[in-house]
């Protein structure tokens, strides 16, 4: 017993260094090379960093495209879900005032239009994405509000718009950050 | 076809071109054949020779249970103290506090256990150090661990008697050289490249396009998701796990988590046909666990692409299907392969909340961690699917009129006694545990723990109940995953689940290992026209019809009471 005692701590010692030293060290040396230098990708508005590429972020004022609902207010340092349940009547009555909002603000469009995404809160708290539907029933809302013409924000979506992994696997989505910086951007 | 379900195709295709030619490879490196990852031998010498190893002392059934619970119980007091004082600690640069006992009790116990199950968040609850020198090792280790004992069991039926059941140390340090780590190191980089965070550097802060102040909590997350999802732990770096657009950047990048954490599981059956020289009963073996999977899947994703009516009702388009709690860049398709495969295979990591998901989708979680065997987890996949294999041949033998055998062994009492407490022990802790937390709920509401138990739920009805009977579930099942709307991190929840952790884990490696022990060092009989063969289609039958009645048994009322009954009142 004694001598498996003593084993298990000197080969605990020796893995530790291998695994908790070595092993992370080489990762980071070579994340070092990665777009982010393994710090996370940021994005830059007149050479100031507005965010992370890969995390969303509040979008609230009508001349910008709103992002999902968040349990957490897009809390990067506190990320969360809503988890609940899918008869919850608070929550239904939450979706339902959700539904309210978009409908407010996006007068042109009818509750079909309406994707579950724009509606539900995500995962994370921190879903960069929303679908294209979602960005297409806020494209008359934009145009209006900046004063630009339909066509220019549409193209502004498709040019935002990732499809799917090799074209085959996987939804699509569009990532709202980087769409409302290319919105941005046309002003100047 | 659609692109969604096209990728859970692709993915599952992309598992078993991984999967097969990887338990061919184990089943070598285990028996100690030529490998091309020989060159790493030098490195194994160097590890034995300064923990005072001797990889060539043959070990018999008993004295690998005895280094296997000795290493263990170093890891738990290790990572207990580490824990609670992880404030005092360097490499915090968050400034995050130690741990109270109970949370420390419980969070050591479920990381040493393989589980991850977590009552803390990761970006407050932990630092730096403790998520490398306790977390992500004992993600290693942990796995190592279930993969030597599996190892332990396959040798005890590779020759005909065997006492001496080669050296625990060797196992559990190949595990990790020839396995875990390298491939974790591959998917780590590939991770990184992606735009998962690997450096050191602590928070981040940021004005928003919007004039927002923003935190971003960072770190070198990259490796630990790797052995998260190849270890079968699914313990997060982040508080969302593998929703976190961090821990989980893209399409691709949840392809390979998704395929990481199934590859191992199905390589041990693999290797086990070869490693006993009877690949068709691996091949049989899983075919069961393929079919099991199938089953919980394909209803799985129908009910996530179907939606939620009460939302349909309000006139939402759902063409995607349910998105409460999922990530966009996933989808709901994919995501509810994950939800099967993370509780089939006792990873226990997600890319959506569970909690979220339709009703019927929670049940069949929550049938995937209680069987806990349709692949199951690293190594202990395999072990409690002997468990379901021995009841089968004990049942069948009792049918034919003959004495029961298994792989030319005779399986008398003593074997079926440690099996049938071992499939007793799941429903036990499982349900007392339940009945136990929904009445304190009920007539302790007012306690005075960090979290009131009146305050525990997250959701009202049945929902509610489903909270507390997932995470007893997951406990048992050593998965992981959660309902996380229940208000977990108190006295109560800690405390309970720290000890249904440690009796799910330790009890199904020690009966199967002890079985096969038991099994291997009988005398032989070669099989003759009276032997019940367990290799064939007829036996297949038999053993999920096993799985299937045991666990409808035990678990249907608890199931009516909660998905079930939610299911139904929603149909309204």
């Amino acid at each position: 017993m004694k001598k498996y005692i003593l084993q298990s701590i000197r080969l605990t010692a020796v893995l530790m260094v291998l695994l908790c030293v070595v092993y992370p060290l080489v990762v980071a040396f070579a994340g070092g090379f990665s777009k982010g230098k393994g710090g996370g990708e940021k994005l830059t508005k007149n050479g100031k960093v507005v965010g992370y590429a890969l995390l969303g972020q509040s979008f609230t004022k009508p001349e910008y495209f709103w992002g999902r609902p968040s349990a957490v207010g897009y809390n990067a340092a506190g990320s969360g879900g809503s988890n609940k349940g899918p008869s919850n009547p608070d929550y239904l009555q939450q979706v339902s005032d959700r539904i309210d909002t978009l409908l407010k603000y996006n007068q042109t469009i009818k509750k079909a239009d309406i994707p579950a995404d724009m509606v539900t809160a995500s995962g994370s708290g921190l879903d960069p994405n929303i679908s294209e539907q979602g960005a297409i029933i806020q494209i008359k809302r934009i145009a209006a509000v900046r004063q630009l013409d339909e066509r220019t924000v549409a193209e502004l979506v498709v040019k935002n718009t990732q499809g799917p992994l090799l074209g085959m696997f996987g939804p699509t989505s569009v990532n709202v950050l980087k769409l409302n910086l290319a919105l941005d951007a046309l002003k100047q | 076809m659609n692109t969604e379900l096209l990728g859970i195709i692709a993915t599952y295709g992309l598992t078993l071109v991984i999967a097969i030619p990887l338990g061919k490879y184990l089943a070598k490196v285990f028996a100690g054949e030529k490998v091309w990852t020989d060159f790493l031998k030098p490195i194994e010498s160097g590890i034995y020779k300064l923990s005072g190893i001797n990889s060539k002392e043959e070990m018999n059934w008993k004295q690998h249970l005895k280094a296997l619970l000795t290493i263990n119980l170093v890891w738990l007091v290790y990572g207990f103290f580490v824990l609670m004082y992880q404030d005092k600690l360097p490499l915090n640069p968050d400034g995050n506090p130690g741990m109270t006992p109970d949370l420390s009790f419980n969070t050591i116990i479920s990381f040493v256990v393989n589980c991850n199950l977590q009552h803390y968040s990761g970006e407050s609850g932990v630092t730096y150090l403790t998520q490398h020198f306790v977390l992500m090792f004992l993600q290693f280790v942990s796995a190592a661990t279930g993969i030597a004992a599996a190892v332990v069991f396959f040798k005890a039926f590779r020759d005909k008697t065997s006492v001496k059941l080669g050296n625990f140390w060797e196992f559990f340090v190949k595990s990790i050289t020839r396995l875990l780590l390298p491939l974790s190191l591959v998917m780590a980089i590939i991770l990184a490249f992606n735009g998962t965070p690997s450096s050191y550097e602590g928070k981040d802060q940021f004005i928003s396009v919007q004039g927002d102040t923003v935190n971003v909590s960072r770190g070198p997350a990259a490796g630990f998701i790797a052995i998260k999802h190849l270890g079968t732990n699914g313990g997060g770096w982040f508080g969302v796990n593998s929703s976190h657009p961090l821990e989980n950047p893209n399409y691709l990048t949840n392809t390979i988590e998704l395929v990481a954490q199934v590859i191992i599981p199905i390589a041990m059956v693999i290797a086990f046909g070869i490693f006993i020289r009877r690949r068709k009963l691996a091949w049989v073996i899983f075919g069961v666990m393929t079919i099991g999977m199938l089953l919980l899947l394909i209803p799985t994703v129908s009910s996530e692409l179907g939606g939620n009516p009460a939302i349909a009702k309000m006139g939402v388009s759902q063409t995607t299907g349910a998105m409460e709690g999922k990530e966009v860049r996933f989808g709901p398709a994919i995501s509810a392969y994950w939800s099967t495969v993370t509780t089939i295979i006792s990873t226990g990591s997600v890319n959506s909340m569970h909690d979220s998901t339709m009703p019927l989708t929670g049940l069949w979680q929550l049938l995937g961690m209680m069987i806990n065997s349709f692949y199951g987890g690293c190594g202990v996949g395999v072990l409690n699917y002997f468990i379901y294999l021995i009841i089968a041949v004990f049942i069948s033998g009792l049918m034919v009129g003959r004495t029961p055998e298994f792989l030319g062994h005779k399986v008398e009492a003593r074997e079926v006694k440690i099996a049938a407490l071992i499939t007793l022990l799941s429903p036990f802790l499982i349900l007392a545990g339940t009945a136990i937390a929904g009445y304190v709920f009920t007539t302790h509401g007012e306690a005075a723990w960090a979290v009131q138990p009146k305050n525990w739920l997250n959701n009202p009805g049945f929902h509610g109940f489903s909270e507390m009977l997932y995470e007893m579930t997951s406990s048992n099942a050593n998965n992981g995953s959660g309902f996380e709307g229940l208000g977990d991190n108190n006295v109560f929840w800690n405390v309970a689940t720290g000890f249904v952790l440690l009796l799910g884990r330790f009890l199904p490696i020690i009966g199967p290992v002890a079985i096969a022990g038991l099994l291997g060092s009988k005398k032989y009989i070669p099989e003759s026209a009276g032997t019940l063969k367990t290799d064939t289609m007829t036996f297949a039958l038999m053993t999920f019809a096993v799985i299937v009645v045991l666990n409808a048994l035990s678990y249907f009322p608890a199931l009516a009471l909660g998905p079930l009954a939610e299911y139904f009142t929603m149909l309204k």
